[in-house]
């Protein structure tokens, strides 16, 4: 049986592991090598890292950070952050990342997409959308760490970037982010609807029991968290953290009734 | 000593890291004299089945890859698009693949399905010892894929898996082996069928 994924996203800014709220706030959490050790004994089932100023202060990727981190990893790894160009992609992908994510660069020229995916496959093209709730109860799609508004609804992007050949749609929530108050559900269910490839949603997770529930309302997918797998107890002590393989298991049962 | 290929295709560090924690030497395979004196061949492969087709023959190995798998014998693991590559043809591409084990590689056709296959999934060995020894029956690998190999001949389906249908995860023929998942990125099962295939 193909399982849920449970992910943890790591944020990197200047060479160090960041935790933000609402996009704002990078709190220094550690040494992103470091945590990519610690995830590997705890056996995570896939490494998400984002480099939160590579695209907002017009950065290239860290070529020689993301190849020092597949190499250590022994999981699979998606980067993101920085990257606009096919060839960036293809270069990425050489270091041993299994999936490379782009964000302002797909709304900006969708026609990436695809022209990532023919050099790459499909499978390695990850197209993260950063969604902010706005005034009327709809949601918008953002930018440069949610600072621009592009008037584009996720939904209708999720359609046009799965068309185009992205591989799965990471669906963040600028609102929720850091919060640890739970998923937005609504916004997860709209999304939900909208995708025919496989989806990660981000933002907001609080417990494993936020997991639980995006699972038993929407089967198997990929929940993504920052806080909970880097912070402890309500003071937000630094601790990295991660569920058992025992853990992890009876979570999926109880959220797939199996 | 086990070489892993290194022809622009696939994450060759990452089976170097995961030999390296089980104390066994590996190294990459660049040319044709590295490929003559290996024991042991990994083919990794990442990708379009054409763009993995067309490295490989430009890289210049072709020839010695089938001297040392079809002629000596000698064991040789084909992963993901690698392990595709061992069929005839791929619905994926239009250049024909090595051939070296009867099938060919389909894209998973029911409507319903979330493509790609992306995730941890279960494999279930159809023969016990070899790759999978040792493997509780919990085995799980880490998929990334749309297309799968189909044997021409089910006896050399050596593990199978379930996406909407059970298919053949695993593939054997002689000493030819493929593996559509990632051991490379599999923690302990992966490491398991890693060391497995260095103590063939």
């Amino acid at each position: 049986m193909l399982r849920p994924r449970i992910i943890p996203c790591l944020l990197v800014r200047n060479k160090g592991l960041v935790k933000t709220v609402g996009f704002k706030d990078g709190k220094y959490v550690g040494d992103p090598i470091n945590a990519v050790r610690i995830f590997n004994e705890k056996e995570a089932d896939e490494l998400m890292i984002v480099d939160i100023d590579a695209t907002a202060k017009s950065q290239e990727p860290d070529l020689g950070m993301i190849k020092k981190w597949a190499a250590e990893c022994r999981m699979p790894l998606c980067y993101g952050g920085g990257v606009h160009s096919v060839s960036q992609a293809k270069t990425i992908i050489g270091l041993g990342v299994e999936k490379v994510a782009i964000s302002s660069a797909a709304i900006a020229n969708p026609k990436l997409i695809a022209e990532i995916a023919g050099e790459v496959g499909n499978q390695s093209v990850i197209v993260v959308l950063d969604v902010r709730r706005n005034k009327s109860g709809g949601y918008e799609v953002f930018t440069h760490n949610g600072m621009r508004a592009t008037g584009q609804e996720p939904g209708d992007l999720v359609q046009e970037f799965q068309n185009l050949g992205a591989g799965e749609i990471v669906v963040n929530c600028i609102d929720r982010d850091g919060t640890m108050q739970g998923y937005d559900i609504e916004l997860a269910r709209r999304m939900r609807g909208a995708a025919r490839v496989p989806m990660t949603f981000l933002g907001g997770a609080g417990s494993l029991d936020d997991m639980r529930v995006l699972f038993s309302e929407f089967g198997v997918m990929g929940a993504a968290a920052g806080s909970l797998f880097v912070f402890k107890g309500i003071y937000k002590a630094v601790l990295i953290n991660y569920p058992s393989p025992g853990g992890k298991d009876q979570l999926i049962r109880e959220a797939l009734r199996i | 000593m086990i070489s892993i290929i290194d022809y622009g295709m696939g994450n060759i560090h990452a089976f170097r890291n995961m030999y390296a924690r089980l104390n066994i030497e590996v190294r990459f395979a660049r040319t044709v004299e590295d490929v003559a004196d290996s024991s042991k061949l990994i083919l990794p492969g990442v990708g379009g089945f054409d763009d993995a087709m067309l490295c490989l023959e430009r890289s210049g190995l072709r020839p010695a890859l089938e001297e040392a798998a079809l002629v000596q014998g000698k064991p040789l693991l084909g992963v993901c698009v690698g392990m595709q590559m061992l069929a005839r043809s791929s619905e994926e591409g239009r250049r024909p693949g090595l051939g070296w084990v009867p099938g060919t590689v389909k894209r998973f056709s029911m409507p319903s399905l979330e493509l790609p296959h992306m995730g941890w999934n279960d494999v279930v060995p159809q023969q016990t010892g070899g790759l999978f020894r040792g493997m509780a029956d919990d085995a799980r690998f880490y998929f990334l894929h749309s297309y799968y190999f189909e044997c021409d001949d089910a006896k050399q389906v050596l593990a199978i898996t379930n996406y909407g249908a059970d298919y053949a995860s695993a593939v054997a023929c002689r000493n030819i082996y493929g593996v559509q998942f990632h051991p490379e990125k599999s923690h302990h099962w992966g490491s398991q069928l890693l060391r497995n295939f260095a103590e063939l």
